[in-house]
This record gives structure tokens, sequence and C-alpha cells, in this order.
């Protein structure tokens, strides 16, 4: 009788929704046939290589000082029966600037178009965050805010919302201290939310912008969008071509971002 | 309309708007960007009532980027780092030497009898092949296995962004960026690693004159030459309880040097070559971490000592062939290491070098790591030892630094010979792997020919300098 409902109890634990880790694997560098790609963005030292290590079973080297990762580094898990590939960026301050390193993070984010883009924040340095937060947040509707180090700033009496601060960005928000698994758990379970449509975000838009420029803005990108149908981030492309970013004018004319759009057809069909 | 016609139109109206709205346009955005971070932090954060009267953070980054005690605090840190280096190092090498190469050679010579190897084939597999691998095995896994877990906890803490601080100012002076001082670091394990590492500088003028210098950050092939060197130079003429102390000095001295030329270097290409102002940037201070002491073990003896082994072991095999084949295949009874050394040995000693250490340095381009298993071999091989290792073209055990001594006495070497090969060591061409690196991330043979001549001929230069000041004293 008591061995029966051990037993029971287990197999009720196996498949309790709430039990979200029991259905995680983590697969290391085997990236066949994934069913989601995730990208991994945030500030330098915010602990994106030690989210990425946890999630993939990979010993991505970290190190506490910014600028360890220039390379993108791809690693794979599964969770709840799908595949996920999840990429490494190099730390960004923001993704208006020019440096090799920023470059990858911005154009994958950008060009990539993976399923959700997981941005990893410092809970103590929130506020200098929140700039590339909220950039990312007009590239993609599909994120997923991971407020990594909340042990760091329990340690400085420094408290975070995250409530308060999922309703101010639109998307879902998880506080995690990465380096003792803490949170890891939930961060899956909203990253697979977000990729299957499960949950639906509605990030937040600038909005403070004055309004001649938001009229700019919109009547161009009206345009960016008649040339090209169905472009998710048109506002964020006319605001940069607005700003005479040349990486994105060559984007533009070298039709980079048709073949982005094509390709979203056929994944998305 | 064509779809060119029309994006060709769209970009005209983008280009027009933006002359309308001119540079107001990216401050704005700006301005609305951080005032909207600021009004959600604003709402999401919360922060203790009144300030912690102690902040430790704070006081230890006050002592460690102080003017005054940030320098002296780093030599000492590196000084303390290879001091326990090459005090922990030394019984572990002398029991796997012992292992490889006194239980596995004969051995492995025992089998070749048994299965009838061929002379030559016998020779190239176990005297060329394996005992070279098996030499970098006993000389390089011990101080590695050390070195990098306690550089990986300095890391970890988050001492390196420190160093960086301090050294900003430095660099900025020289002409240079001030992250170089990262890359340079990273240079200590890796020079290909911390040629990659400057893609983390902006400016393109700047990332050049970081990895045409990173070259200057004495890599860990080169660590091991430097310990035994200075072990037998230095360490030999101090009383032996400063033995130690004596040689971690050299080591952290050459290192410093590195450092110094470094700078030099980036300070003469930004005058000449590559002129331009000092960028401006802003490096963060991460908050110190207590490391995890276990963890760092693994990804430290995972991801560097074991990478780096097997590197090394990769490239000794073939390397060891080469050397075995070089000592043995001769013409009228002369072999081609003979050749090469006799012919070579005037300009070398001119240089108060070797022609033994020049031939090594061109077997060891792909990789510093085997420089001293060569230099010892080809030692033997043209002094004409005998009764010391196995003979002719047989890299042998070193049991203990003094066994390496007397070869190097033997050979002809005076306190000069180690100081220029431990300078030489220093300033010399990057390994094979770090010009391809350069090749790969500057994507020119113009600026890949620089980083590889520059360090060889000034290596020559101050090699020649130091032998003049030497011989005339």
């Amino acid at each position: 009788m008591e061995k029966g409902t051990e037993n029971t109890a287990a197999a009720a634990c196996e498949t309790c929704p709430l039990n979200r880790q029991a259905s995680l694997v983590k697969l290391g560098i085997s990236m066949d046939d994934v069913d989601f790609v995730i990208a991994l963005a945030g500030n330098p030292n915010t602990g994106k290589s030690t989210v990425f290590n946890s999630l993939t079973g990979l010993h991505q080297h970290t190190g506490n000082w910014p600028g360890k990762t220039v390379t993108r580094a791809e690693g794979a898990y599964s969770y709840n029966e799908k595949k996920y590939k999840i990429v490494d960026l190099p730390g960004t301050y923001s993704l208006l600037s020019t440096s090799v390193d920023e470059e990858v993070a911005r154009d994958f984010i950008l060009f990539g178009q993976p399923d959700v883009t997981v941005i990893v924040t410092e809970a103590t340095r929130l506020e200098r965050n929140l700039n590339l937060l909220l950039q990312v947040l007009e590239i993609t509707d599909r994120a997923v805010v991971c407020v990594n180090l909340i042990d760091e700033a329990r340690r400085h009496h420094i408290g975070v919302d995250d409530r308060a601060l999922a309703r101010e960005l639109g998307v879902p928000v998880v506080l995690t201290a990465a380096r003792q698994g803490e949170g890891i758990p939930e961060l899956l379970q909203n990253i697979h939310q977000v990729a299957t449509g499960e949950f639906v975000c509605k990030p937040q838009r600038l909005k403070s912008v004055p309004t001649k420029l938001m009229r700019a803005a919109e009547e161009l990108s009206g345009k960016i969008l008649e040339q090209f149908p169905g472009l998710p981030n048109a506002r964020w492309v006319a605001f940069r071509l607005l700003e005479g970013d040349q990486r994105m004018i060559d984007a533009v004319r070298t039709g980079e971002l048709a073949a982005l759009m094509r390709s979203q057809v056929t994944t998305h069909e | 309309m064509s779809d060119n016609e029309r994006i060709t139109s769209l970009l005209e109206s983008a280009k027009r708007t933006r002359q309308e709205l001119g540079e107001e346009l990216h401050d704005s955005l700006m301005e609305s960007l951080y005032g909207e971070a600021a009004r959600i932090a604003d709402i999401v954060v919360s922060r203790p009532e009144r300030k912690q009267r102690f902040d430790l953070d704070r006081m230890v980054d006050r002592f460690v980027t102080s003017k005054w005690t940030g320098f002296p605090l780093m030599f000492v840190l590196l000084a303390l780092v290879f001091w326990i280096t090459i005090i922990g190092a030394n019984i572990p090498s002398e029991y796997i030497s012992k292992f490889l190469i006194d239980g596995g050679r004969p051995f492995l010579k025992h089998l070749s009898a048994i299965v009838h190897l061929p002379g030559w084939l016998d020779g190239v597999l176990i005297d060329g092949a394996y005992l070279s691998a098996a030499w970098v095995i006993a000389v390089m896994l011990p101080p590695m296995a050390i070195f990098f877990p306690m550089f990986t906890l300095l890391e970890d803490f988050g001492y390196l962004p420190r160093v960086a601080f301090n050294m900003d100012a430095l660099f900025r002076k020289a002409g240079a960026h001030g992250k170089q001082a990262l890359t340079m670091t990273m240079g200590f394990g890796c020079n290909a690693a911390g040629v990659v590492a400057t893609r983390i500088i902006d400016s393109p003028r700047e990332r050049l004159i970081a990895i045409i210098t990173n070259n200057f950050a004495l890599c860990n092939g080169r660590w091991p030459t430097q310990i035994l060197i200075a072990s037998i130079f230095l360490g030999s003429v101090v009383p032996a309880q400063f033995a130690g102390m004596a040689t971690a000095a050299g080591v952290v001295f050459i290192a410093l040097l590195g450092v110094a030329l470094s700078l030099i270097i980036s300070w003469g290409l930004s005058r000449s070559v590559l002129k331009g102002e000092a960028s401006a940037f802003s490096l963060e201070l991460p908050p110190y971490r207590p490391p995890r002491i276990l963890q760092t073990l693994y990804t430290s003896l995972i991801d560097r000592t074991l990478f780096v082994l097997w590197r090394a072991i990769v490239f000794a095999l073939p390397a060891g062939i080469v050397i075995w084949l070089v000592a043995n295949v001769t013409i009228s009874g002369t072999s081609l290491a003979e050749y090469f050394i006799h012919a070579t040995n005037p300009f070398a000693v001119f240089l108060g070098l070797n022609g033994v250490i020049l031939l090594a340095y061109v077997i060891a381009i792909p990789a510093n790591e085997i420089v001293i298993p060569t230099v010892l071999m080809l030692t033997v091989l043209t002094s004409g030892l005998h009764g010391v290792g196995s003979g002719t073209g047989v890299l042998f055990a070193m049991d203990n630094t003094a066994a390496v001594a007397n070869i190097l006495h033997a050979g002809g070497w005076t306190p000069l010979t180690g100081l220029c090969l431990m300078l030489f060591s220093l300033i010399h061409n990057p390994c094979s792997t770090t010009i391809y690196t350069i090749y790969k991330e500057t994507g020119s043979t113009k600026w890949t020919t620089l980083a590889t001549l520059l360090p060889l001929i000034l290596g020559f230069v101050v090699c020649f300098a130091v032998a003049l000041i030497w011989r005339a004293f």
C-alpha cells in the first residue's frame, strides 16, 4: 500500500506541471531538428554564459569581467518534448554601436529571427540594463526577461518587483541566481510558453518620443511595410534609417531585409 | 517601378526626412530611452532606506584600484601566483617524468622489440613522437594545473577588470585603447585567444595595435621555458631557501618587461603607422563575487589545462618526429641538425644565443611549448654528451633541474645564454596558430606580416644589445 502511494506520488511528480525542471534534458551541442531558436542577449557581465551553461549542460567559459564572450556560442536542450537551440550572444550595452562583438549580437537578434530572445539583466544594475532591454523590445515581440544575480541584490538589500517589471514591459520576467540554479525552472517554463505561443507578449514601445519624430517614423515604416510586407520590426528599421545607420541602409539595399522576410514566411507556414 | 527603384526611392525619402530632422532624432531617441529606463527602474527597484554605513566592495576597490596600492598589489599577487606554481610544480613533474619516461619508454622499447619494429620506425615513434609528447606532459601539466585554477579564481572573483582599470591610464597615454589591458591579460593565457578577444575594441586602429602587441603578453606555452631557465640561471646563484623566490622574481620581471614592451610598441605604432587619438570607453567594475572553488577547479582543468595540454601534445608528436629525423638523417656523416647549428652558430652567439636555440625556435614555430625539449635534445646531440638520456636524437627525462643545468653547461651555456633565451622567448614571432588567428581577424597579409616580423626583429635587436652590454663588462 505504502509502496503504491510512493509510486503514484513519484509518477504524479513527473507529470505535474509544477515539476518543471524534470522535463529538462541538457543536449550540449547536438542541434539537429530544433523546434525553436532562443537568443541570449544582455549587458556584459550579467551572467549570460552562466545561464547558457545551466540550460545546455555545456561548460562555456565564464568569467567575472565584461567582454568575455566575443563570438556567439550555441548549444541545445530539450524541454517538454520540444528541442531548443540556444545562442549565447556577446554582451552589449546598446544595439546602436559599431564594435564587432556588438554587431554579432545585433545582427542575430534582428536578422537571425530567434523564436524567443531572453534578455539577461543584472538585478543590482537594472536601470542601466533597461536601456538595452528597451531597445531589444523595440525589435522583437517575443522576449523573456531574466533578472539575474538576484542573490547579489539580496546581499545589498535591493528589491526587484518582478510583477511590476513584467507589467511595465509587457513580457514575462523571471528572477534568477543562475550560479545557484535558482529560478532556472521558471525561466524554462516562460521560454516554453512564449515559444509555443501559449503566452503572447505585448511589449511596451517607446512612447515619449516627440510627436514630430514619431510621425516621421510612422510614415517611413508605412513605406517600408509596403515594400517588405509582414516585416515584424518595421518601426525599428525606420528609426535606424532615419538615424542614417549604414548597416541598415545596406541591408535594405542589398535585399538582406527581403531575404529575411522570405525565410520567415517559409519557416512559419 | 521596379523593386530596385522603389527601394532607392524609399532610401531617398528616409534621407530627406533625416536631413529635415537633423541631429535631433538621435538625441531625443536616447533621451526617451533613458527616461523610460529611469521611470521603470523607479517603480520596480527598491533600495534600502539608509545607505549602508560600510560597503565592503567599495572598501576593497579603494585599495585595489588606488594609485598607491594598486600596482604594488598587482605585482605581489602576480609574484605570489608564480611562486606557488614554481614551488608546487616541481615534485609532481618529477613523478610524471619518472612514470612516463623512465617507466614508459623502456616498456614501449620492449614492446617494439617483441614485434620486431624496424630501427628507424622504432626511433621515429618512440624516441621521437612518444618522448617529446611525454616530455611536454611532464613539464607542462603540473604548472598549468596549479597556475590556471589560481588565475581563474582571480578572474571569477572580479579582479581582472580592476587590473584593466589600473592599466587604463598607461594604455591611453600610449595612444591605445584601455580595453587592451583586458585583451593583454587574455594573452597571458594564450595569444590566439587574446587576439580574438580584441573584438571588444570598437576602433579598428586601436584594435590593430592590440592585435600586434598581444604577442608581448607571455603566453602559457612560454611560462615553462621562463620558469625552467630562471630556476637554472637565477635560482641556482642564490641560497637554496631563496631559490623559489628569485626564480619567481625573474619570471615576474620578464612578464612585466612584456607589458612595458607592449606599451612602448603601442606608443610607437600610434605615432607612426597607426596614428590617432585614444577613444574613450566606460569600463564597468563588476561586483566582487565569492569564487566557487570546486566549479573553478573543474572548468579551469577542463577548459584551460587539458585544452592547452592537448594542443601541446598534438604539436609535440610531429615535432618529435621532425627532431628525431633532423638529428638522425645524415649527409656524409653529419646530421641535418648539425649542419644548421654550425651554420647559424656564429650569428647566434653574436646575439647571446646559440645555433641550437635558433633551430629549436624554427622547429617550435607551431607551438612554443616544445622549445625546451627541443633545445635539450639538440644540445645533447651537438655537444656529444654521452651517458645522458639515451643517446643521439632522443629526448630524455628531466629528473630534476640540476640534470638539465648540467646538460646546458656542458653545451657551453653561460648565464648570458640563459638571459638571452628568456628575452628571446618573450620577444619573437607568434606561434603559427596565433599568426593564423591574426590573419583571420585582420584579413590582411600586410598587418599579419608586421605582427610576425616586428617582434622577431625586435627580439634579435634586444638580445644583441644585451649581449653587447654584457660583454663590455
